[in-house]
Order: structure tokens, then sequence, then C-alpha cells
């Protein structure tokens, strides 16, 4: 019973997170024309999983008490990258699959050096990296254009077995193969650990470079694999800086709803996928409500900000005014 | 934010003794000159170097703001739609008659202090990490825009005044926005250091906690730090619609790097508490004359755009590294 309860603190984040999004998704589904269909989850799927795949890329960094700000442009540059690389017979495609999650791999490795080695403030590194990839992504697309293996994005953004999103079971298969191994792993509780406390993760004997360096360079492969889906299904790459930044800006605010403390240690990428469904249906509701797409910026950044502000109820917690100042 | 910081800034900046990172960064600038002079011999003209300090000084007038915010140990992540605010707000205003062309600045200005006060309660009063709440307020300004431009097709064009604050000259030879710039710089220069305001900033940006224990109402001093910083913004917003004779949606996107990069890079310690308005000054000239090279020597804007980051991460790794965990 009471290792119960302690299961439930721990993932409170999570759970909220859980329930904000099946409440939103319920008010989609119930007011949408169509109702409960399977092509109806399987387009809000795909809208969906785009931004969860950014959100899991910033909340690895997020835990250890970092931040990407250039998660958008890895996204957008690896979008770039797979609309010249992931085409042609089965084994090119392979191989183009592999360069691309490959380059996600190295933008994040990069970010994680400069960070840990050249002992820069992440904030800084990574709008810096982000100019530097924003500019590769401009130089491979001057104009928006390529193309991709039709076969392989029809297969990735279509229903399995004629009803399951087949990007939602790929956003499953990633969770079971990335996160999971790495939430369990030495490396994973280091960036846990200095996440909480750097100082006592390293007076501990914590691995906290690898753990770090795994952190950021997991969370390019995670952007580069939404890269590679944005590539599925707009068939072609678009360095587009408004696209980048806008998607580092919802990945953060997924990771808010998502229950992940931006000061780190608390979280786990789980909750930050459920933040970026919940996210994502509520910037759909105003479609379902027959709102003029005006409001929607408006709308978004409202909700955005009212979700940031709920992270102050803690505040009634405090009993020691001297707790409000860190 | 670490005690050997302490004795660092008790000394009063900017006269006593110059920081290395400021003679690295003026040092930088003389070198730019040189290689531009090399290139083409008009880099060294008067008239040259006058057009750079007048474009300097929009981006010098936001990184005022965004140096306050940054001493504080924090950041201002809404310049760029607030910005946009200044601009918009004031051009639109400038329509209701000469009233309305009367208060069109002071109006801008006031649009930017409002949206700066919200940044500044949220992470003054809510506790709420200022990279988020300022993108969020960041987002709700997108949105009040894209409705007001969308919704009421307001007057974009510029006021007479605002056109002569930006483009004018009261002294020959001399533009008005570089007075602007040093009536701006010289207020700010003597609140840093000559008014317990300014000393508080300092002490806040060293540890909050030790501040407030010293009796520094720090939660007010940390609001109307953020409050300034958005009038600031959105006072660049008003001369750059002078500048540009109008205001558009997106013009404030390319300043928000710029002023973390030239206040960065003018020594000013991301972590808070220390850095000098002098740097700031050294920062944004030498961002300003990079964009300016780069873009006489027609470098592509993929090319511009990763020499940037490049070089924003290498002047870094020079001499804005953290210290070592031990």
């Amino acid at each position: 019973m009471t290792e119960w309860r302690y299961l439930v603190n721990d993932n409170r984040g999570t759970l909220l997170a859980i329930a904000i999004f099946v409440v939103m998704f319920t008010i989609y589904v119930s007011n949408h024309p169509a109702g409960l269909t399977s092509n109806v989850v399987t387009t809000a799927s795909n809208k969906g999983v785009l931004l969860a795949f950014v959100a899991m890329a910033q909340t690895l960094v997020v835990l250890t008490a970092g931040i990407d700000l250039s998660v958008g442009m890895i996204f957008v540059l690896t979008n770039c990258l797979a609309s010249g690389l992931v085409f042609g017979t089965a084994l090119e495609t392979t191989i183009g699959v592999v360069a691309v999650l490959g380059a996600g791999l190295g933008c994040g490795a990069l970010n994680g050096l400069i960070v840990i080695y050249g002992r820069l403030q992440p904030i800084v590194t990574t709008i810096a990296t982000g100019a530097v990839f924003y500019g590769i992504a401009l130089a491979l697309r001057p104009v928006p254009g390529g193309e991709v293996n039709p076969v392989l994005a029809d297969a990735l953004t279509g229903k399995l077995f004629g009803f399951f999103p087949a990007s939602l079971a790929t956003l499953i298969l990633v969770v079971l193969v990335v996160w999971i191994p790495f939430r369990r792993s030495v490396l994973g509780r280091a960036a846990y650990a200095v996440g909480s406390s750097d100082q006592a993760a390293y007076m501990s004997g914590v691995p906290i470079k690898a753990g770090k360096f795994a952190a950021y360079a997991l969370g390019g492969l995670l952007a580069s694999i939404g890269g590679l889906f944005l590539t599925f299904f707009t068939y072609s790459g678009e360095a587009s800086a408004a696209n980048g930044n806008t998607y580092t800006l919802f990945a953060i605010a997924a990771v808010v709803l998502g229950g992940v403390s931006l000061y780190g240690g608390v979280g786990s990428a789980i909750g930050a996928i459920f933040g970026a469904l919940a996210f994502r249906t509520i910037g759909d509701l105003l479609f379902v409500f027959d709102l003029e797409p005006l409001w929607q910026p408006l709308f978004q950044g409202v909700v955005l900000f009212a979700a940031v502000c709920l992270g102050s109820l803690r505040l009634i917690q405090v009993r020691n005014r001297l707790e409000y100042f860190r | 934010m670490s005690s050997d910081h302490l004795s660092q800034t008790s000394r009063v900046p900017m006269f006593r003794r110059i920081d290395p990172a400021v003679l690295i960064a003026f040092g930088c600038i003389v070198a730019l000159l040189l290689v531009g002079s090399l290139y083409s011999s008009s880099f060294l003209s008067p008239e040259y170097l006058l057009q750079q300090l007048k474009v300097a000084s929009f981006l010098g007038v936001i990184a005022t703001g965004m140096m306050m915010v940054i001493l504080l140990g924090h950041i201002d992540l809404s310049v760029p739609w607030v910005v946009a605010v200044g601009g918009m707000m004031s051009t639109a205003m400038a329509a209701y008659g000469p009233l309305g062309e009367a208060l069109a600045i002071p109006f801008g200005v006031l649009c930017g202090v409002i949206l700066g006060l919200v940044s500044g309660i949220g992470v003054a009063y809510l506790r709420i990490p200022s990279m988020i709440i300022t993108l969020a307020v960041n987002a709700v300004a997108q949105g009040l825009m894209v409705v007001h431009t969308g919704g009421f097709s307001p007057q974009d064009a510029a006021s007479g005044a605002m056109r002569y604050l930006a483009t004018g000259f009261i002294i020959p030879g001399v533009p008005n926005a570089v007075l602007v710039w040093g009536v701006v710089g010289a207020v700010a220069v003597f609140v840093l250091t000559r008014t317990t305001f300014g000393r508080s900033i300092y002490g806040i940006g060293n540890q909050e906690r030790a501040a407030y224990l010293s009796g520094i109402d720090a939660r007010r001093a940390v609001m109307l730090v953020f409050a300034t910083a958005g009038g600031l913004s959105a006072f660049g917003g008003v001369l750059l619609a002078g500048y540009a004779s109008k205001a558009a949606q997106a013009m404030g996107d390319p300043y928000l790097l710029p002023a973390i990069a030239a206040v960065v890079l003018g020594g000013t310690s991301i972590l808070g508490g220390r850095g000098t308005y002098l740097g700031t000054v050294a920062g944004v000239i030498l961002i300003t004359l990079l964009q300016s090279i780069l873009s006489v020597m027609q470098m592509p804007e993929a090319g511009r755009q990763i020499i940037y980051g490049a070089v924003i991460v290498a002047m870094l790794l020079l001499y804005g590294r953290e210290k070592l965990l031990r």
C-alpha cells in the first residue's frame, strides 16, 4: 500500500499530464463532427508525435538542469537532410535514415561537448549552435523541396492493421528502445542526479560527464526522429526558422505541461509526451469549436501562459519566506 | 552566483579596472575593422563608421534592457514580440490625429512596460523561471499582435516624430539614433553604478537570498528590472519602426540572439552579478560590425548564420567559461 503511494507521488507530474490529455482529448473527440474514428485518431497522432519527439529531446536535457534551445533547429536541419537522403532503393533509404539519425546524434553530441568540456552555459551555447544548425539547413535547402521514399513515408504515417496509427506505434517503440533503457541505466540515473544537485552527484562519484553527454546526444537523436517524421508528412524539406523556433517553444511548453521540472532532476519523458499531445489537442480544440484561425496564436499563448503559472502553485507549500529565493 | 564574484563586483565596475573580456571585445572590434579595411578602404571612413553606429544604436537600446535582466541572473526571451509590440502599437496610436501622434512613442513604450511587468511579476512573485515566463509572454504578445493586425487593420506607418528620432540629425553629422542610445546608455550607467537600485541588481545577481537578507526588496527590484527591459525593447521597436518608416510583425525576430550575444560577449556573466555597460557597448558594436562585414562580403544567409554562431561559441570559450566542478 505505502509502496503504491510512493509510486504515485513520484510520478505525480506524469499522471497529471496524462489526466490533462485524457480530458482534452475527450472534449476534442466528443465535439469532432466525425467522432472517434480511426482516421481522426491517426490525424491527431500524426500531428502530436512530431511535437512529442521534440519534447522528449528537450526533456532529456532539462532533466540535467540544462536547456536545449537548438532542438527546433536540429529538427529543421534533419528535416532538410532527410529530404535529400531518404529515397531510392530500400538500401539507399536505410542508409539515408541512418545518416539522418547520425546527424541528429552528432548535433546533440556537439551541444553536449561544448556544455560539458567548454563549460559554457547551456542557454547561450544552444542559441549559438542553433544558429549554426539553421545555417547548415539553409545551405542544404535554400528553397523548400526535396523528396522522400513514398513507400516508407506512407507506411509510417498510415495505419497498422487498418486501425492503429503507425506514428503512434513508432513513438511507443522509441520510448521502449531509447527512453526506458536510458532511464534504467547508470547514465540515466546520473542525468537525474546531476539535475538534482551536481555537487552531490560529483561527491557521490556518479559519472556526471557521461550522463550529461548521453542526455544531450540522445536529445539530438530524438529531435532527428522528429525531423524524419516531418519529412514523411510533408514529402519535402524546408529550412524555416519560424518552424524551428515554434517547435523549440512548444517543446518547452510540452515539457512544463508534462510535469518535468525546469530546475532539473524531476519528471519523465512519458510525461512530456502526454504534455505534447495535450498541447496539440488544445491547439486543435479551436477548430472543432469553429473559432477563427486568427485567434489560434493568442489562444495557444494564453494556454501556455496559464500552464506556466500553474507551476507556481507549489509556492503555497512554502513555509519560510527564505525558500522563495534560491 | 558564487561567492568569489562578490569580491569582484564590490569594486565599482567600469571605472576602476577594465575587465579583460571588455578588452578582448574591443580588440576584436579593431581586428574586424582592419580585416574589413583590407577588403575595402571605405571601412575606415567616418561615414561608414557613423552609419554602423546608427544601426548599432537600435540593438544597443534593446541590449541595455537585456543586460540589466542578465545581471540579475535571468534572461528575457520575449524580445522579438515586445519589439514588434512597441513598433506596431506606436504606429497604430499615431493614426489618431495630432494627439495620437504626440502619444505614439510613450504609448508604444508603455505597452512594452506592461508586458515586461507581467514577466516581472511572474519571475519575482510567482517564482516562474524567467526563460519560461518570457517565452509565454512572447507567445501571448504574438497572439495579440496577430489578432490586432488581422482584426483591425491598423495603421503601420511611423509618425514624423518617430522618423525624426531614428533618422534625423540634431547635431550635424551625428544621427539622432546614436544620441538616443547615448542618453539611454548614460542613464543605464548612472543607475547601475551610482544608485542603490543599481547596486541591488548586482547584489541580487550574485545571491538573491543574501540580497533579501540585507534588506533589499529583491522581488520588487526584479519586477522593476523586467518592466524596464520590456520598455527598452519596445522603445527599440519604436526606433526601428521610425527607421523603416513602418512597423511589421516579424520586425523583432532578428534582435533576440544578437542582444543576448552582445551582452555576453561584453563580459557580462550569464549567471548574473558581474558585468559592465562598457562591455555591452563593445559587444553591440562587435556584433553590428560582424553582421555588416559579412553582408558586405556578400556572404549568403546560410554562411552568415554559421559564422555568427561559431564566433559566439569561440569567443565565449575564450573568456566565458565556468569554474570546474570540485
